[in-house]
């Protein structure tokens, strides 16, 4: 607010003294200062360094998808570059493989569950601080956010314990419950920040029509917190797809695993069959980045809004 | 301005009758979740870790500090507490920097910068272990880009992650390159909230580009660059999935880091008292750092 408020003054004296230090260069608009007067070789400097950078980042990235496509002769003599001969074997074999899809499926089951129970569980306790007044309301809402100083490792083995004691080992719960439970912390604290922000007269108005608490929470918060679901559905789901610990200390059966486990094991059978496991690789991180750049602006935002909010 | 206040006291007066049904129904599944899965674990681990126990029975042995004595005279662990150290250090030294550079480029608009950032942030999206295997495979010395690198130049193939001098600097550069994306998205962030006016007034007085970074960028960013380091920190006291693909905290454990150490030592061999006290002393510095770091630095924020 204050910089729309600030810009307009600043722009008039720009415009007034600049033709006196620089007559021959019109008054030009505040915001474009910057990228007019690049001179070349700082053109130069900005996109030689971007280039560089994005090459170190892609070029892991497009050797493990090209290597997928070779063969391990192929691939010991030239990792870079294109394929000889492109084995297309190499992904369709995968691709026609049950335990492809049962990794991911196993992934996907995990990580809507934990996203379904993250946002209810989450929310309801997020609404009540944010909107209901009760004796050790202060204290309940600290207790949560305990659970956002320390990771899941610190207590992974009396966890280990509980969840085997529950009987939950090797289930898809005995993830999913403590996945939910550590993200608990910061997901009230996003929500109750979002919910805290909506206007007081809808409350007053609500209540003056005779909606209870539970109403106002299904009928007005709710339909009102869609960026915020999104947001904290969005974290919970990137999490738990790519968790590893909780998984590798609470499954021990191969038909539950998530991809990051099931892509361990594979790399264990075929140790040095690297096209196969760089092929495997790049069919499992597909559908993250696929659906990364479909959905970029929320992911990018969900995932720093998440992480600054906290 | 009478009726918003009637209607204000009326809220309040249906919300007393109303409130209870919300706190029974809507605290209880978070409160139980947390306390079971977070709270009680946490005390477990304090209250297991004088004992030796493998997991089976009651815990019966006590040891008293036995635990942590061992911990400290296992030279794996204090390799592992320096690795999560120079892990923090790079991050601050070489990551940060980066990321604040490559920031600065990219917040402007200039073309092609929103493709740039969306390649930069690309890795953090992937999983760490995805981003373990990719390296272990630029790393390799028989397949990898470092064998065709250095077949390039004629010499011999270097085995990186075999080598416990070198696997931990390997290590570093896959973290770096899989999180200064992030770290670069949360500059831009606070790139963007400082006031542009600063700029053009910087620009008339003739202040060169580094005096408005140096006088004009870094001060308003300071709550961003402690944001980042916290970040960080946090993240080097928790890493432990990309190591597994990479070396497995191996060679010799000269890549351990804190957690992998209490997978190794504590989780793979059922010693659950030992483990546990790894988990509280993981536990204190996490709490130590969360406390000190909010008291010195986060001040103002």
């Amino acid at each position: 607010m204050t910089d729309r408020t600030l810009a307009p003054p600043s722009t008039s004296t720009s415009t007034t003294r600049a033709p006196r230090t620089a007559p021959a260069v019109p008054a030009r608009r505040a915001s474009a200062f910057s990228e007019h007067r690049m001179s070349f070789l700082t053109w130069l400097y900005l996109y030689a360094s971007l280039f560089l950078v994005a090459a170190v980042v892609l070029l892991p990235l497009i050797t493990t998808a090209l290597g997928g496509f070779k063969t391990l002769g192929d691939l010991r003599v030239h990792p870079f570059g294109l394929p000889g001969e492109w084995q297309w074997a190499n992904y369709t074999d995968i691709l026609l493989s049950a335990r492809y899809w049962q990794m991911l499926g196993n992934s996907f089951l995990i990580a809507t569950l934990t996203v379904a129970l993250t946002l209810a569980v989450a929310a309801m306790a997020a609404f009540t601080f944010a909107h209901v007044t009760f004796f050790g309301s202060a204290f309940l809402l600290n207790y949560f956010l305990i659970g956002l100083m320390f990771p899941v490792a610190t207590a992974i083995l009396p966890l280990f314990i509980r969840i085997r004691d529950l009987g939950l080992l090797d289930t898809y719960w005995g993830v999913v419950l403590p996945q939910v439970a550590f993200g608990l912390g910061m997901s009230i604290l996003l929500f109750r920040r979002f919910f805290q922000n909506v206007p007081k007269e809808l409350f007053d108005a609500a209540f003056v029509d005779g909606c209870g608490y539970l109403g106002y929470f299904w009928h007005i918060t709710l339909p009102l917190s869609r960026p915020i679901l999104a947001t904290v559905g969005i974290v919970a789901f990137v999490g738990s797809w790519n968790s590893y610990l909780l998984p590798l200390i609470l499954l021990n059966s191969d038909a539950k695993y998530p991809w990051p486990l099931g892509i361990m094991v594979y790399q264990g059978e075929y140790a040095s069959s690297w096209q196969l496991i760089l092929a495997f690789i790049t069919l499992t991180i597909l559908p993250t980045i696929i659906v990364f750049f479909a959905a970029q602006k929320h992911i990018v935002a969900g995932l720093t809004a998440g992480a600054v909010k906290g | 301005m009478s009726s918003t206040m009637t209607a204000a006291s009326t809220g309040r007066r249906m919300g007393i009758q109303g409130k209870w049904p919300v706190l029974i129904l809507f605290l209880p599944p978070a409160l139980l979740l947390f306390t079971l899965f977070v709270i009680l674990p946490m005390g477990e681990a304090a209250w297991y870790s004088f004992y030796d126990w493998n997991g089976y029975g009651l815990p019966e042995k006590f040891i008293g500090f036995k635990n942590f004595e061992t911990l400290w005279r296992t030279s794996a662990f204090t390799t592992a507490l320096g690795n999560n150290f120079l892990i923090i250090l790079v991050s601050i030294l070489i990551q940060l920097p980066l990321a604040l550079w490559l920031a600065t480029m990219v917040s402007n608009r200039i073309p092609g910068a929103v493709v740039f950032r969306l390649i930069f942030f690309m890795p953090y999206v992937l999983a760490d272990v995805a981003a373990g295997l990719i390296w272990r495979f630029v790393y390799d010395g028989d397949y990898g880009l470092f064998a065709a690198i250095a077949s390039m130049f004629n010499v011999a193939s270097p085995y990186v992650l075999a080598d416990r001098h070198l696997a931990i600097y390997a290590v570093l550069a896959v973290i770096v390159w899989k999180y200064f994306g992030f770290h670069m998205m949360l500059f831009i962030a606070g790139l963007q909230n400082i006031d542009k006016s600063y700029y053009e007034a910087a620009e008339i007085d003739g202040a060169s580009r580094w005096q408005r970074f140096r006088n004009i960028t870094l001060p308003l960013l300071a709550p961003t660059i402690r944001l980042s380091v916290f970040f960080s920190v946090v993240g080097s006291l928790q890493l432990f999935d990309m190591i597994m693909p990479l070396t497995g905290g191996g060679p010799s454990n000269s890549t351990q880091t804190m957690v992998t150490f209490l997978y190794s030592y504590g989780i793979t061999r059922m010693k659950v008292g030992f483990g546990s006290a790894i988990g509280v002393v993981l536990f204190i510095i996490c709490v130590t750092l969360a406390f000190g770091y909010r008291r010195i630095f986060m001040r103002h924020d």
